[in-house]
Order: C-alpha cells, then sequence, then structure tokens
C-alpha cells in the first residue's frame, strides 16, 4: 500500500507497449527498433532509416563503445546481432552474457550471466548471436544447451529448460527465432556426430510444442538417404541448425538452413544424398511438419554448411509476381528458389567454383570432386565461399549483398575416421590459406594474391547479374546491413567497418575499429537520431551523424 | 559430553557461516542449537532458560532485543556490564542457539514433531502473500506480479530467515542497500521514481514506475537520491505471530526457478 503512494509520484508514463508478435511481423513499421536477428522476419537485414545518407555518411562519428567484461579468449567471438526496443539495446556478450542497454548512451541497465556448464564444447568459437524478445521476456540460448527466458526488465529468468546434453557436443550459438507464441531453435555440433532438429518451444512455459528432426530416422521420409548397411550412420548425421531461419506469415512457413553430416570430410560411413543435411527446410510454424526441402549438396564432404539466413523476397520471375528465396550457399552457389514448393529456379557460382560443374534440371549439383587419400584441391575452400555471416536485401536496390569469401581453396585429404561420444567426428583438417577462426595477432603478410581475398557483393536477382564488388585484401567473417537511403555497411576481418554505395558498391566511409568485425550490422534510432552499432573484436561501436 | 565439547571446539572455525542462513530453521539447526545452548548457556540460563530474574527465553522474553539478528549479535558480543558474556562463536552457531530458543518450549515438552518457530505454513503463508498481506501488490514471484519491490523468487535462498521475519515487522531496518527505492527530479519538474540500476557520472539508469528501463542525463537532473524508508507497510500490528510464521513459511519456501 505504501508502496503505492511512493510510486504514484512517478510522471503519469504509460506502461510500455510489449514486444507482440504482431510488431515483430510489421518490424518495417517501427524502423527505430531492431525486434528480430535480421531485423524482419523475410531476414533481409534492412533499416528503412534514411538520416545517414550517401551524401552525409562521411559525419559518422563514434557515439558510445561498450566492452565485453574480460579479454575474451581467442575463441569467444562477439558475434551477437543486438535487438533494440524503444531506446533499450539487448546484446550478448561471449558467450553468455546478456545485457541491456542504453542504445542512445551504452550505459548499462542489468546484466544476465547464465553459468556455463564445464561440459560445453564448441567447434568453432563460445560465441552465441543474440537473443530473441516476445512481450517483455527475452529468449537465449546457450553453449551448454540450455534455452532461457529472460525479463527484459530486470534482467532476472523466468524459465531454463536444458534442451540437449552438451557433452555430447551439442550447443546453442544462434539467436532464436519467435514466431507467434513459439521460440524456435535448432543445435550446433556438427562437428560432433550430433542428430539435429528444429524444435518449437511455448514462449510462456519453455514446453516443447514441435520438433524436426533434421536426420531421419528409420521409417521416417528422407532416411531411403542413409543407406549404410549398418543402418547407424543417421543417429550421428549431423545437420545442425547454427543460424536463425526465416518466417513467411503467409504461407506460415518457417525456414531453417542445416548443416553438414558428419563426418565432414569423410563421407564413406554415410553412403547416400544424407538429407536433410546441408539443405533448406520449409517446416509448418505450427505442427513443424515439413512442406519441402531443397538440398544444396547432397553427400557433402567439403563442410559445406547450409546455414544462412533464408531472404524471402517477392518479385516478378521471368514476368510473373513470385515467393521467392534468394540463397549464397557456403559451396560458392548463390540460388532462386520458389519459397511456395521448394522449386530450384536459379544456382549460379559467386566465386570461383570447382566441386560441382553446374546443376540438372531438378537443381541438383553435378559433382565433380572427392577427397582422396593424397588430397583434392577444392575451391571454394572449407570455410565456405560465405557461411553464417549475414546476407542483406534492398527492397529500393532489389540487390542481394553477401559477403564473400573469393577464390579461395582447401586440399580435402579422406582418412579413416570413427566417433567417439563428446568427440570431434570429422575427419582431417583440410588445408586452408585462411585461418578459419580469428586470425592470431599480427600483420597479414604471408598470404599471396592467389589464396584469395574477402568482398562483398551485390547481385540482381532478376537477372542474375553481379552489380558490383567491393574488394578486401583479407576475407569478412561481417555481414551485410543495407538501409533506405541506400547505403550498405560490413566490415572485415581487417579491422575496418565500411559504408557503401547500394548501388554501386563505392567506398563512402570507413572506421577502424582495431580488431575483426564477426557480426552482423544494425541501424536503430533513439529520439530520431539514427545509429549504426557493429561488434569488432571484443567491443561494441555505435555510430549517429555528427551533431 | 565428549560429543559436546567437539561441537564447541568446532564453532570457533569460521566456516559454513551461511549455510544455515540461506535455509532458514532445519531441524538440524534446532538440535544443534539444543546442543549448544546446554553447554554453553544452561549453566547460566538453567535448562528451561528461565533462571535469569526477567528473562524467559523460551517465551520469548528478554530484557534486550527481540528480533533474532539482535539475539545472535548478544549471543556473540554480550551485554556489557552484566554477566552475559561474549561468545566465540560464528553467526551460523548463533543462529542455531536461536532456533533453539524459538522451538524450546516445543523441543523440550517432546510434543509432536518440532514445529519449526518461524517457519509456518507455506501453503498458508500463500493465501495471506497473495491475500490479506496485498504482498503482490509490488512484489514478483515466479514471473508474476510488480516489477518495482524486490523479487522474491528466489528469497528463500538469499536471505537468511531472520532477516525475513525481521523485513514483514520492520522493513525500513533491513531494507539492503539495492532494495531501496530511487527518486529523481529533472531539471524540468519531472519526477521519475522506480528502481536504480546502474549510474555513472553522467547519467542514471531506472526501471521506473511504469516499469520502463530508463536512462537520464545528470544534467538534466535537479534532485536525486534514495528514500531511506520502505514503501512497504510492517506488519507488527497487521498480522498475527502464527500469520507472519505462516508468511516466511512461504517466503523460506521461494527457491527459484531451478531449486
Amino acid at each position: 500500500m505504501a508502496c503505492a503512494l511512493v510510486f504514484a509520484s512517478a510522471a503519469g508514463t504509460l506502461a510500455h507497449a510489449q514486444v507482440s508478435f504482431e510488431r515483430i511481423l510489421r518490424a518495417d513499421q517501427e524502423p527505430q527498433n531492431w525486434l528480430t536477428y535480421s531485423g524482419n522476419l523475410s531476414g533481409w537485414r534492412y533499416s528503412p532509416l534514411a538520416q545517414i545518407t550517401p551524401a552525409n555518411v562521411r559525419n559518422l562519428e563514434l557515439q558510445w563503445v561498450f566492452q565485453t567484461r574480460a579479454p575474451a579468449e581467442a575463441n569467444e567471438k562477439f558475434e551477437a546481432t543486438p535487438l533494440v526496443v524503444d531506446g533499450v539495446m539487448y546484446t550478448v556478450l561471449p558467450p553468455n552474457h546478456l545485457v541491456a542497454l542504453d542504445a542512445a548512451t551504452g550505459r548499462m541497465f542489468w546484466i544476465y550471466s547464465a553459468v556455463i556448464s564445464p561440459l560445453a564444447r564448441v567447434c568453432c568459437g563460445r560465441v552465441n548471436r543474440g537473443v530473441a524478445i516476445l512481450g517483455d521476456t527475452l529468449f537465449m540460448a546457450t553453449i551448454d544447451g540450455h534455452l532461457i527466458a529472460i525479463d527484459a526488465k530486470n534482467g532476472r529468468p523466468i524459465w531454463d529448460k536444458a534442451l540437449v546434453d552438451p557433452a555430447l557436443g551439442y550447443s546453442f550459438t544462434l539467436s532464436p527465432l519467435v514466431v507467434k507464441d513459439k521460440v524456435i531453435v535448432g543445435p550446433s555440433g556438427g562437428e560432433y556426430g550430433i542428430r539435429g532438429f528444429v524444435a518449437a518451444f511455448d514462449a510462456a512455459t519453455g514446453a516443447e510444442v514441435w520438433r524436426f528432426n533434421t536426420i531421419p530416422a528409420p521409417g521416417e521420409p528422407g532416411h531411403e538417404t542413409w543407406t549404410d548397411a549398418e543402418q547407424t550412420a543417421w543417429k550421428t548425421g549431423g545437420g545442425p541448425a547454427w543460424v536463425t531461419g526465416s518466417y513467411d506469415p503467409q504461407l506460415n512457413l518457417t525456414y531453417w538452413g542445416t548443416g553438414n553430416p558428419g563426418p565432414d570430410w569423410n563421407g564413406d560411413p554415410r553412403p547416400g544424398d544424407n538429407l536433410y543435411t546441408d539443405s533448406v527446410i520449409a517446416l509448418d510454424a505450427d505442427t513443424g511438419w515439413l512442406k519441402w526441402h531443397y538440398q544444396f549438396t547432397p553427400h557433402d564432404e567439403f563442410d559445406y554448411d547450409a546455414t544462412q539466413v533464408p531472404v524471402l523476397v517477392d518479385m516478378p520471375w521471368q514476368g510473373q509476381p513470385r515467393k521467392l528465396m534468394l540463397w549464397a550457399n557456403r559451396n560458392g552457389f548463390w540460388y532462386v528458389l520458389d519459397r511456395t514448393s521448394g522449386q530450384f529456379l536459379q544456382g549460379k557460382p559467386f566465386t570461383k567454383v570447382t566441386w560441382a560443374t553446374g546443376f540438372d534440371e531438378h537443381g541438383r549439383p553435378r559433382r565433380a570432386l572427392a577427397p582422396t587419400q593424397e588430397g583434392t584441391l577444392v575451391y571454394p575452400n572449407n570455410q565456405g565461399a560465405t557461411n553464417w555471416y549475414s546476407p542483406s536485401y534492398s527492397p529500393r536496390t532489389g540487390l542481394f549483398y553477401v559477403p564473400s569469401w573469393m577464390d579461395t581453396f582447401s586440399r580435402y585429404f579422406k582418412v579413416p575416421v570413427e566417433y567417439t561420444p563428446g568427440s570431434q567426428y570429422v575427419g582431417r583438417f583440410p588445408t586452408m590459406s585462411f585461418p578459419a577462426l580469428r586470425p592470431p595477432a599480427g600483420a597479414i603478410n604471408q598470404r599471396l594474391p592467389e589464396d584469395g581475398y574477402g568482398a562483398i557483393q551485390a547481385f540482381d536477382p532478376k537477372t542474375g547479374e553481379r552489380k558490383w564488388e567491393f574488394k578486401m585484401v583479407d576475407v569478412t567473417d561481417s555481414g551485410v546491413l543495407s538501409t533506405a537511403s541506400d547505403l550498405v555497411f560490413a566490415g572485415g576481418r581487417e579491422g575496418y567497418f565500411h559504408a557503401l554505395d547500394a548501388r554501386t558498391g563505392e567506398p563512402l566511409w570507413r572506421a577502424s575499429v582495431g580488431g575483426p568485425v564477426s557480426a552482423g550490422p544494425i541501424s536503430y534510432a533513439v529520439d530520431g537520431r539514427q545509429y549504426v552499432a557493429i561488434a569488432a573484436g571484443s567491443v561494441l561501436f555505435v555510430y549517429a551523424l555528427r551533431q | 559430553m565428549r560429543r559436546l565439547a567437539a561441537v564447541m571446539v568446532g564453532v570457533t572455525v569460521a566456516v559454513g557461516t551461511l549455510i544455515a542462513q540461506d535455509h532458514g530453521y532445519t531441524p538440524a539447526d534446532i538440535e544443534n542449537g539444543a546442543r549448544l545452548y546446554q553447554s554453553a548457556c544452561s549453566g547460566c540460563h538453567g535448562p528451561a532458560g528461565g533462571e535469569i530474574p526477567g528473562v524467559e527465553l523460551a517465551r520469548g522474553q528478554f530484557r534486550r532485543g527481540t528480533s533474532d539478528t539482535d539475539l545472535i549479535a548478544i549471543i556473540k558480543t554480550g551485554i556489557p556490564g552484566t554477566a552475559m558474556p561474549p561468545h566465540a562463536v560464528s553467526d551460523q552457531e548463533a543462529a542455531q542457539v536461536v532456533a533453539y530458543l524459538r522451538n524450546m518450549t516445543v523441543v523440550r515438552t517432546g510434543i509432536g514433531t518440532a514445529v519449526l518457530r518461524g517457519v509456518g505454513d507455506p501453503a498458508r503463508g500463500r493465501t495471506l502473500f497473495e491475500g490479506k498481506g496485498q504482498c503482490t501488490t509490488c512484489h514478483r514471484v515466479y514471473g508474476r506480479g510488480p516489477r518495482l519491490a524486490p523479487d522474491l523468487t528466489e528469497v528463500g535462498l538469499t536471505r537468511p530467515l531472520p532477516e525475513l521475519r525481521d523485513a514483514l515487522l520492520d522493513p525500513s531496518a533491513t531494507m539492503r542497500p539495492g532494495n531501496r527505492p530511487f527518486s529523481v527530479v529533472t531539471t524540468d519538474g519531472r519526477t521519475v521514481s522506480g528502481r536504480l540500476l546502474n549510474q555513472d557520472s553522467f547519467s542514471i539508469q531506472m526501471l521506473d514506475s511504469s516499469e520502463r528501463l530508463v536512462s537520464v542525463q545528470k544534467r538534466n537532473v535537479r534532485e536525486q537520491g534514495f528514500i531511506s524508508t520502505s514503501p512497504m507497510p510492517s506488519y507488527r500490528d497487521t498480522l498475527t505471530v502464527e500469520e507472519v510464521d505462516d508468511l516466511v513459511g512461504y517466503l523460506v519456501s521461494l527457491k527459484g526457478f531451478n531449486p
């Protein structure tokens, strides 16, 4: 009672609107916010804000930075995409420290640190790519296999579900996807002989609603693509999720990319196409039932995970309006699919590709190469022509922007490999001229031009034509952001963050961020002022126009 | 007696001070408290606690102090100028003696199992919490209720039982610093009240009374400060002793989402 009296003295501000799913569906109507991993459920990473323009972008200056709490371990890359909700930013410091910040100043409201099991094991970094929000609740998936609901107002956990066994190599590194009243996640861990899945959980309780196993068991559709005589390969078949999916509300389908089969670099223990690895799967958002799938790399032996964000666009295709999906894949091809049916419409290389020579009439790649005992030279390299780093689509330019590793190669060796629970189940690591993970400190002075380079490329899906390429000496693990003022933002391993002209690729501005960019940029606004945020090294940098 | 001596030796070792506090009174606390009482207290206070004039330990009649915290302090430091000496015991041991004192009659008469005085019935306590006590007007438990007052979801783990009891009887005396209400008045006359989350030399971060995360620049602030009196009412006169026990019983049972 007395409590009410004291607090009644506050200004008569209305209780704040919660983030309903309707708001997330119509994220383009509140461009000041960034409500889901890719900015909208179509996977565009596009900001409708236009205060920062090609004409004034040179006046961008640093507003604030936020440092991770301790020097990150070499494998603790800062990969999170922040959310911004009405002036409050939520982001995750590696591995699983969730913070709420004043989005205009970077000052902290609260921090929630998940206690991580020492059993957690991750092949490729103790990382997290961000959180999802619904109502006043944030959802974080952890590297030790928990999905945790956290109160957005005070950072306190609401429920905490241990979903998978970290000792077997299951982990979560993705930002969950909220669809309606559900939170959808899938595990990382394709290097540990896991059996992947995509599953939906009730946002209020954490109870599992549905689960789609990306590796079908005997008797389930798709299992016929696992043809080993012992019928055991599927149990360690891989097919992780790694990266956040997309959602089409008209079709009520949620689209997810799946990772490589296990073991990575020797397909002999797992003869067959190995569905649904290296695929895009279209799932009914209410039931998890598979509507269609398309496998980019059947019987993969090159680690070509299809763990990219599905980009959903509606545009004319050969004269007819069509619901399309754009996908630049780790295997070096970029695709146009019909997202209603999964029909393959087009596949074109966006870098040098030698593992396949093209496609048959059904869109199945014509594979040309395989690992051998003495080693096989293959383009693109093991880290791929692109990877988990977000592409972008601008409805203004109609262009598809892809962070690319250009003309890189690996030599793949086939060696015997056995499964041991909790250990990596991969084979021999291929040679690479670029380190797969965060590079060691020091200048790059030993790499040859013919080893490849990094680029941001822009493609016109209607024509298949490449419109421009922005070259970087080093490769890039950065996502791409496009904006309504026809700017593109992206960084790279060199430690620069760039603003490019979205129509020409011309560099207009850059900032030295002193460490590799291994995250996707976002844009948001507070009190009418547009900001651009990017994580690099162990720091989040936030820019706005000089006042 | 050899065993009691061993216990007394043990109490001089400062280990596990917080263990008993974190879990309130358990039957083991009362049992240990009884042993400690027999060896260290009964010589003066007598086996029934009534040998000192004006003091009836079994009936909660003391010359000084009434709360558990008071009693723990007196056991440890003694009362200067009286025959009550200081005792080299840990907080945990002293709290166990208090646990015994609170249950002395029940234990000595041996009627049924010990009703843990101070820990009433959690179900009745919950009814009081959500009803007569009006606690849910301000407090949040298991994701339900406002966020302005402390979230009590884990309070049974984080606050010692004596402190919970004291907080119900004298809220302002036991308010933890992080729970103090905070208020700022801006230069344009706006008042923002709520919980202080963070601050630096130039700005203040709060959860305001509308449960918004608010960041205020100090250059725009005319007045700011904690409010030293708790907004929570004392239940000393509005709840019976048994009802307070029940409420404490409910609070002690709140062990978080993953107990």
